[in-house]
């Protein structure tokens, strides 16, 4: 791929959003997009990721690795369908563990992507364009993953369609009072929406696919995705409406989906999951820990593909600042959770949150604060946020603690409850560590095909961008 | 004006203008329209703002589907959990109430949002007239620039103002690209 020259002396100072920080290179921009492009550029270099560029031996190595460890999610979960889930750790008194804690974790990663691209159009946030499309596909890829855990976990996963309602023989419906099953439905319509938004969003740019392949097949199929696009007015028209209904639709449904979740929780009577802010809660933490596996993602995409022009510096810094607000707001969280548990005079309450700080699985209390609370305090200096390797080490840092802390809301909780005399320490086996590496594998194959495949920005709201911005000139 | 012969007429699918300028397109919208076209339609890259009311289209009525699709959702939802609840598989738990609607709510509002983004997506698509993989637009070497930074205009053969000679020479004092498209 040739990159294309930037003229440099039409960085306009418009632009800028504010002198170059010290961290910063000189190529590197602070605006939405980088200097001097075209149509014509964007297109070209957004096409050409997928369609000129020769695959990588870093691509090939990387997906060998991810591929390996989809391998062993399958490998472990033939395992798991011919054993029972005794293989895995999960005993009583703890009947919810890694695959519920990877759940949630995983469903909360999914979360900012919609948010990326849903919430950040209907506010006009310009800045979005180039990260919602990888955004997007990150939420598909990781409810695809959360949901996996779930149908795992049931004992009998060939039987899940017990869960909704259907006639049957046996002349049952679901209890449709349980969290449980609104989960099922919540989750379902999420992958459901996310998919249709998603795909709606690619139809234009595989219809700038199919024009700009050369390759039989590519325009073949390019040309059945795009499903014969042809970007008449009346079509933009009609497409456009469609896309800011669809996010005005996913927008709630996001905050619903982490709600339903944080109720299966809430709607418990177990010290620890039984708080009427657990929605609220689950819906920032889900927020923190998106931003930052976008930021993770983004990051090495970035300098891999040379999209630096695309996702700017302004990008990194204002996702740092997501992750800063909703870091904080999980701080809240920590420090309501102690308050509650003080001011509610309530015996095992307090015992619970005791035993979180101070018992056996305290290690993973105080991880979590510093990996939370106290690491994410360091985006308050804009020189840290406009500093590649830190954002991205934060990042890894939040992506640790928000797994960490799903782990303690769902296992430390459960390990010690009413009865002294059923508590049990509660110990991951190989397999439970290989489900959730696996699935991390699942995840990186997933991108990985889609980064090869499909255009990871979206050309034809890059255009739009360029457009905006020469209008303003 | 419709003494050349039909069958030429028919030979076409129609004209169709090629820009260079966004600008340039939302012009020559307004000047078709002014001179009477009606049957047009322009081609662009990415969504150009009040080029569809340039071409005199009107406003979708996509809303009203979405609308619709989020009511039959969410009211099929509802009448299936109280069906399920109150009539089929009455079950009491402590003297509580069967119609216990807040329980309700959260599958109601999922398959809201869930009918009204199947109206959303399907309803755009049926609206487009997609999917529609092949189209006499496509023949026109030039139109596959359509997706990267040219700007179409086509007036239609179907258009009663159409006529070869004379649309021709109106689409060339906008622009000096006019292409034939073949039906």
């Amino acid at each position: 791929m040739s990159r294309r020259r930037r003229p440099k002396q039409q960085t306009g100072s418009h632009r800028e959003t504010g002198r170059p920080a010290a961290g910063a290179s000189s190529s590197e921009t602070s605006a939405v997009l980088g200097p001097g492009h075209t149509f014509a550029s964007v297109t070209d270099q957004i096409s050409a990721i997928v369609l000129t560029r020769k695959t990588s031996r870093g691509w090939i190595f990387g997906f060998a690795i991810s591929f390996t460890l989809m391998m062993a999610f399958l490998y472990a979960t033939a395992y798991l369908f011919a054993r029972g889930i005794g293989i895995w750790g999960t005993t009583i008194p703890v009947g919810w563990a890694f695959p519920i804690v990877n759940f949630v974790w995983w469903i909360g990663i999914g979360h900012a992507g919609t948010l990326i691209s849903a919430v950040l159009l209907l506010l006009h946030q310009e800045w979005r364009t180039s990260i919602n499309r990888f955004a997007e596909a990150m939420t598909l890829f990781a409810v695809s993953c959360a949901g996996l855990f779930p149908l795992l976990h049931m004992g009998r996963p060939w039987v899940f369609y017990w869960m909704l309602p259907y006639p049957n023989t046996m002349d049952l419906w679901p209890n449709f009072r349980s969290p449980l099953v609104w989960d099922v439905f919540a989750v379902m319509t999420y992958f459901t929406v996310s998919i249709l938004f998603w795909y709606m969003g690619l139809i234009p740019d595989m219809a700038t696919l199919r024009d700009r392949t050369k390759n039989r097949f590519g325009q073949i199929v390019y040309g059945m995705m795009a499903l014969g696009w042809r970007g008449s007015a009346a079509h933009w028209q009609r497409y456009e409406v469609a896309y800011l209904l669809m996010a005005g639709l996913a927008t709630p449904l996001v905050v619903s989906v982490h709600s339903i979740v944080g109720m299966d929780f809430a709607a418990s009577i177990l010290p620890g999951w039984h708080t009427t802010f657990s929605p609220p809660f689950f819906v920032a933490g889900a927020i923190f820990s998106g931003f930052a596996m976008v930021t993770t993602l983004m990051i090495p995409l970035r300098s891999i593909y040379a999209l630096q022009d695309f996702v700017t510096l302004r990008h990194l810094e204002n996702m740092a600042k997501v992750i800063l607000a909703t870091g904080s707001m999980m701080f809240y969280g920590y420090a309501a959770e102690l308050f509650f548990a003080y001011y509610s005079g309530n015996e095992f309450e307090r015992y619970m949150t005791i035993n979180r700080v101070l018992g056996p699985y305290g290690w993973s209390y105080w991880a979590l604060i510093a990996c939370n609370v106290l690491t994410p305090q360091i985006l308050w200096s804009r020189r840290m946020r406009r500093c590649v390797p830190v954002l991205f080490v934060v990042s890894l840092i939040v992506n640790v603690g928000m797994w960490l802390e799903r782990f303690i809301i769902v296992i430390v909780s459960l390990h010690r409850d009413f009865l002294p005399s059923s508590w049990r320490m509660y110990y991951p086996t190989l397999w439970d560590i290989t489900h959730f590496v696996g699935s991390i594998g699942l995840f990186f194959t997933l991108l990985f095909l889609f980064v090869r495949l499909l255009p990871v920005i979206s050309i034809f709201e890059l255009r739009s961008l360029v457009h905006e911005t020469d209008e303003e000139e | 004006m419709i003494m050349g012969a039909p069958a030429k007429l028919e030979s076409i699918y129609g004209l169709l203008a090629e820009f260079e300028q966004a600008d340039a397109v939302v012009d020559a919208a307004h000047k078709a329209y002014a001179a009477g076209y009606r049957q047009m339609n322009a081609y662009t890259p990415f969504p150009l703002e009040g080029l569809s009311e340039a071409l005199g289209q009107k406003p979708t009525r996509l809303p009203w589907l979405v609308l619709i699709g989020g009511l039959v959702g969410g009211s099929a939802a509802y009448f299936m959990l109280y069906y399920a609840s109150v009539v089929s598989y009455p079950l009491n738990v402590g003297g509580r109430p069967l119609h216990s609607w807040p329980a309700f709510i959260p599958i109601t509002f999922e398959m809201t949002v869930l009918g009204a983004a199947f109206a959303a997506f399907f309803g755009m698509l049926a609206l487009n007239g997609l999917p529609h993989p092949n189209h006499p637009l496509f023949a026109v070497p030039a139109f596959s620039l359509a997706t990267r930074d040219r700007f179409f205009l086509c007036i239609q053969v179907r258009d009663p103002l159409f006529d070869i000679e004379r649309t021709k020479h109106f689409l060339e004092e906008l622009t000096p690209r006019v292409h034939e498209v073949q039906p």
